[in-house]
């Protein structure tokens, strides 16, 4: 694979006041792979993700997307950019003043000059192609469950067309039937639209089930990045744990012993 | 392939053939163009066929908007009973076609709204019934904090006294320079509208008793109530309801400890010890802004205002004034409080309740006051 990455992180280091979160963290994400962040509680995970996103500034390294250095351009060139990948936060942070059809149509009446009858109905699509009822759409936010709720935010995050989608811990505090249609939904629509797929996540299922690459965050940077038999294989005490821990050998299952024993 | 470099636009042919004729698709259909095919859509007439083949072959892109205008495009020509054939697609654009027409399932955007007068009249109702509801569960609350503060005072253990003096910094001596000015001002202002409309009458030094009058029995005090009200009792309602949201109270419930006795109480108890107080430097600095505008522009000198002062001013003026404070303390704090507790699940609630706190406080203070004009006048003071 010659192909350049899609996200290539280099020497990041991001801190808040005197707490260093990241220390020379790199990353490369390809097009068109579901990649899997894990990391313990704190180690900087969703602040990785809010600083691919721009929304926090890295105090040293480069970060690029798409092959271009988002920092070092004009706000308004970047925002046409930001156009080009979709966030779903924790919760779907959706606006609660506005119905979920009105919050997936708010990208597409910002950026686009759609007829009003054409947004309404990619607003019907993205809607059932999260897998929503039609009857969710003129519902506000606090009518919806929180699985509804972080359908409407892919939905929303799927609005532009984007190439790349970030997912905050997709699906933590989803039931575990719940979680798992996510899982799938999520593995579907990146086959069906071709989308690369930035994933923290501490769910082991979700693992397991839907992503190509796992990056492991500790110690300030990425450690490793493989598949899970590379993971299984790795001898860090934090991995280990984590990758054959009890919790991962239930998910794992028969892969997990296997490649465990050798 | 990046959408780059691309051609700019999408466009749509038709193309007469054998049997029927073909609709060409080609270019970029993505969502950046679909404003500009729609517009394409909107006047594309083919003619009249059996058969119509749509040709995918030139298509350089393709998204699920893109997408979905192929789809209704199709849908379109076979609603008139033509056949529709699809060819040339590429296996991913196949793929997205499919999972478009596998969606076509339209939805409402906003929920149907009401007739105008219908919704005026149902608003009408609840929000009386609202106010009925909230009036009583206000009293009940008023009892509750009224009895633990009882409790609080028979038994001193149980007062928060580091909140409460906490809160009296946050709500009292943090207030000062904000309140100062504003009766400073209100003072200046008084002497000067008095003095204006006196001198008339050959009446100047009356100015001093208007002032006297009216600052130490109404003004000074209302003033500090209602600054207080914007600024302490909407404090209290978003504190509290920061700590209703994140689950706080309901933790501090099941950990044994009573949430009016540790979040109300204090703040209760430090604005009635701190208002007054506040009240009183209100006083002075109206007075002080009275007689700095009288000398400037009257030129009553200050040894002259304040002989006039005592003459004009009794001791009842000053308590008429005084006595209202801690009870427009107490209603300010338990609206703030009790609004605080009536946040449920969102943020958004914070917000609306801390206004409505304001509002009300504000409203009741001024209420109060009324209330306490009518029991002056009855007992003459
Ligand atoms: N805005 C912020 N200001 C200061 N510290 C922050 C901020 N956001 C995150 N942190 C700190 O950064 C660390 C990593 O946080 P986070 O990325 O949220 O962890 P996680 O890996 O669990 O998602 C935490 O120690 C947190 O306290
Ligand atoms: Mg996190």
């Amino acid at each position: 694979m010659s192909e350049e990455p899609i996200i290539a992180i280099r020497g990041l280091r991001t801190q808040f006041g005197s707490q260093v979160i990241h220390d020379n963290l790199d990353l490369e994400v390809r097009r068109g792979e579901v990649i899997g962040i894990v990391g313990g509680s704190g180690t900087g995970k969703s602040v990785l993700l809010r600083t691919i996103i721009g929304l926090i500034r890295p105090k040293a390294g480069e970060i690029r997307v798409f092959g271009e250095n988002l920092a070092a351009m004009e706000a308004t060139e970047r925002r046409r950019f930001e156009q080009r990948w979709g966030v779903l936060f924790q919760d779907g942070a959706l606006f609660s003043s506005l119905t979920v059809a009105q919050n997936i149509e708010v990208p597409l009446k910002e950026h686009l000059k759609l007829p009003p009858a054409l947004s309404d109905q990619l607003a019907a699509l993205k809607i059932s192609m999260v897998g929503l009822a039609a009857n969710a759409g003129p519902k506000y936010p606090s009518e919806l469950s929180g699985g509804m709720r972080k359908r409407a935010g892919l939905a929303r995050a799927l609005a532009m067309d984007p190439e790349i989608v970030f997912l905050d811990e997709p699906t933590a505090g989803l039931d575990p039937i719940g979680a798992a249609a996510f899982d799938e939904l999520i593995r579907r629509l990146q086959q069906t639209l071709g989308l690369t797929v930035f994933m923290v996540t501490h769910d082991l299922d979700s693992l397991h089930a839907i992503c190509d690459r796992i990056a492991v965050l500790a110690e300030k940077k990425v450690l490793v990045v493989g598949d899970m038999a590379e993971m299984l294989r790795q001898d860090h005490p934090w991995i280990r744990e984590y990758f054959h821990g009890p919790r991962a050998r239930a998910a794992l299952g028969e892969a997990g012993r296997a490649e465990g024993d050798d | 392939m990046s959408r780059e470099n691309v051609s700019p636009a999408g466009w749509i042919e038709w193309r007469d053939g054998a049997a029927g004729g073909s609709v060409v698709l080609g270019g970029p259909w993505t969502i950046r163009q679909a404003g500009a095919i729609e517009r394409l859509l909107d006047r594309f007439t083919p003619p009249v066929a059996e058969r119509v083949e749509v040709d995918l072959t030139a298509l350089e892109a393709l998204d699920t908007a893109g997408a979905w205008l192929v789809y209704r495009t199709c849908k379109r020509l076979g609603a008139d009973g033509r056949e529709v054939v699809v060819t040339g697609a590429r296996e991913e654009h196949d793929i997205l076609l499919r999972e478009v027409a596998g969606n076509d399932n339209p939805c409402e955007i906003e929920p149907p709204t009401e007739n105008v007068v219908v919704r005026l009249l149902a608003e009408v109702g609840r929000e009386t019934v609202r106010l009925g509801h909230e009036t009583r569960n206000l009293l009940g609350f008023f009892g509750i904090v009224m009895s633990t503060v009882g409790r609080a005072l028979v038994n001193p253990r149980r007062l928060r006294f580091t909140s409460l003096v906490y809160h009296m910094e946050q709500s009292g001596l943090n207030a000062l320079p904000i309140i100062g000015l504003i009766s400073f001002l209100i003072g200046v202002v008084l002497a000067y509208q008095g003095a204006t409309q006196l001198r008339r009458f050959g009446a100047d030094v009356f100015v001093v008793d208007l002032i006297g009058v009216s600052i130490l029995r109404e003004i000074g005090i209302l003033l500090t109530a209602i600054v207080i009200a914007g600024r302490s009792g909407s404090a209290f309602t978003a504190q509290i309801g920061a700590m209703k949201v994140n689950e706080e109270v309901d933790a501090m419930r099941t950990l044994g400890l009573d949430p009016v006795e540790v979040l109300v109480v204090p703040r209760v108890l430090a604005l009635m010890i701190t208002l007054p107080l506040l009240g009183f430097f209100a006083d002075i600095m109206g007075l002080m802004g009275g007689a700095l505008m009288a000398w400037a522009s009257l030129d009553i000198q200050p040894s002259l205002y304040l002989e006039r002062l005592q003459q004009s001013v009794t001791f009842w003026t000053f308590w008429t004034g005084m006595i209202k404070a801690p009870f427009f303390a107490a209603t300010i704090a338990m609206i703030g409080c009790f609004e605080g507790f009536q946040v449920s699940g969102s943020a958004e609630s914070v917000g609306r309740l801390t206004t409505r706190a304001v509002v009300e406080a504000i409203f009741l203070v001024i209420i109060i006051d009324a209330g306490f004009s009518i029991f002056f006048a009855v007992v003459g003071v």
